[in-house]
């Protein structure tokens, strides 16, 4: 019972991180119809240049504000100079550029921080909580983690529908022509919808490297994890890629705990298998026959 | 109000439209006919600034509109209201009306009028726009456009797919808007015993070019000129 419940715990705290990475890929699919595949080379990069930071003598806090400021500005130059370009073409164009990105960041992350994984300080202790003589597998980062992600995700939805600027995002991403009769400057809401989503994943990379360890391919597992979440809650749903996120991050985490840690790519694989079988537009897709 | 001339376009080898000119006063609502095909939908997505002519010039009010992007133009109040009533289907009915009332910043119309004018839609303003009937969205697409107050009416085939009577009641909504808030309109329509019920004056369009002028009385008169472009 212990061992379920700590796998319980470790799945919602390692589920949060997943769901904030699918939620900024959902966002740059909402946008702009692309997946990222370089997402994670993204979140890396950023969160080394947050520890250049540290290691320069910033505060903790500094460093976390730098890599999600870092995140924003890489996101807008990506979208506005890769992406740009490919955005009317054809599909597998993007794909292309998205995984190329993911190979550049990586190869360069290595030349200039050695493929060695570093560590990566924590805002609270790792040291699990005890409830009575035994210490559970949640400790006090867990708890920041799984705060920040909720917070951030309240945030979102808050800017997505009691603003303007979120009306106008939606208008971009749901119906580009349409929006651009309507006066948005659609071009702008991409750059923007990218400068999100880069910035979200910024501060997933934070959260998550003190656990990880930082390295060049140490994200690589993540954006495959969060990539089925987006897919299990329907790719266009913020919220869905929450629930989505928590779903893969307990499957995987009992999976890892009852049958070995080394099942648990072939477990998000299995996830994502059954998801496209059954319900190809996920749980919470808003995907539907649509009557003009 | 708006003059059109030697308006030309292409879609890559294809003409699409050939020196077409144009003139429309204020509060003057003009059909603009014509076969599939003929350049209709085209005149619209060319002067809402969709689509960049290859030459001509599109003077609105002062400014020439074939050096402006869409944004700009729309700003300058000549709104479009493009074929299949450009509703966003996943958004609800309010927040498509919040984005017409943004076109024009805060000076926009308030959603309280826009709902006395078209009473249903305050009904389902928290629905997604995608469970209306084809009617209720041409209402909606109509209210979102007059919330950012035009000056001039784009209306492309607003007439498609609804029943004769919904299509009676909104072309005497249009004509009623155009008398009472000096609103210019070009109605595009295939249906154009429609059209020319309110229309002052029609064009007719055929293969890119300006066939016919008139004023609406004139044009319904002409049966020859109705058989051979409009196939009555």
């Amino acid at each position: 019972m212990t061992q379920f419940i700590n796998l319980t715990l470790n799945g919602i705290s390692n589920g949060a991180i997943y769901g904030i990475v699918a939620l900024a890929l959902v966002l740059i699919w909402r946008a702009t119809r692309i997946v990222n595949f370089a997402q994670g080379a993204m979140l890396m990069l950023t969160t080394y240049l947050s520890s250049a930071m540290i290691s320069g003598g910033a505060p903790y806090w500094v460093a976390v504000i730098g890599a999600v400021g870092c995140g924003l500005v890489i996101g807008a130059i990506v979208e506005l100079v890769l992406i740009r370009r490919v955005e009317n073409g054809p599909p597998l164009n993007a794909v292309i550029v998205t995984l190329g990105l993911l190979i550049f960041i990586e190869a360069l992350a290595g030349m200039i921080w050695s493929s060695t994984p570093r560590s990566y300080p924590a805002a609270f202790s790792l040291q699990g909580y005890k409830v009575g003589s035994t210490t559970i597998l949640f400790s006090p980062n867990d708890t920041f983690i799984v705060g920040m992600v909720a917070v951030v995700a309240a945030l979102l939805g808050l800017l997505f529908t009691r603003t303007n600027l979120g009306l106008r995002l939606r208008a971009a991403a749901f119906a580009p022509e349409v929006a651009r009769l309507l006066g948005v400057k659609v071009g702008r809401m991409f750059t923007l919808g990218w400068a999100l989503a880069a910035g979200i994943g910024a501060l997933a990379g934070v959260l998550v490297a003190p656990s990880t360890f930082l390295g060049p391919h140490t994200f690589d597992p993540i954006l495959i994890f969060a990539f089925a979440a987006a897919v299990l809650g329907g790719l266009d749903s913020p919220l869905g890629a929450l629930v989505g996120g928590l779903v893969v991050g307990l499957v995987l985490s009992y999976v890892s705990g009852y049958e070995g840690e080394a099942l648990a790519p072939l477990a998000a694989l299995a996830v994502l298998l059954l998801t496209l079988m059954a319900r190809p537009t996920g749980l919470f897709s808003a995907a539907k026959e649509r009557r003009v | 109000m708006l003059r059109v001339s030697g308006l030309t376009c292409d879609y890559g080898p294809v003409r699409a439209l050939s020196g077409v000119d144009l003139e429309l006063g204020e509060g003057q609502i003009t059909a603009v006919l014509g076969a599939n095909g003929a350049g209709k939908t085209t005149l619209l997505r060319t002067l809402s600034g969709l689509v960049r002519p290859t030459q001509g010039s599109i003077q609105f009010e002062g400014h020439e509109l074939t050096r402006l992007r869409v944004e700009q133009i729309v700003s300058l109040g000549l709104v479009h209201v493009p074929e299949g009533r450009g509703v966003i289907a996943e958004l609800t009915v309010e927040e498509n009306l919040r984005l017409g009332a943004l076109v024009r910043g805060g000076d926009g119309g308030s959603l309280a009028d826009a709902y006395a004018l078209f009473p249903p839609l305050e009904r389902r303003r928290r629905q997604a726009a995608a469970s209306l009937s084809g009617g209720e969205r041409q209402m909606l697409s109509l209210a979102r456009a007059l919330l950012a107050k035009p000056r001039l009416l784009l209306l492309d085939e607003p007439s498609l797919g609804l029943a004769p009577k919904v299509v009676a009641e909104l072309m005497a909504t249009v004509k009623e808007l155009a008398a009472q808030q000096r609103i210019a309109v070009l109605l595009v329509e295939q249906n154009a015993r429609s059209a020319l019920s309110i229309a002052d004056r029609a064009v007719v369009l055929h293969l890119g070019k300006v066939v016919a002028k008139a004023s609406a009385a004139e044009l319904l008169a002409d049966q020859g000129l109705l058989h051979h472009y409009l196939g009555y």
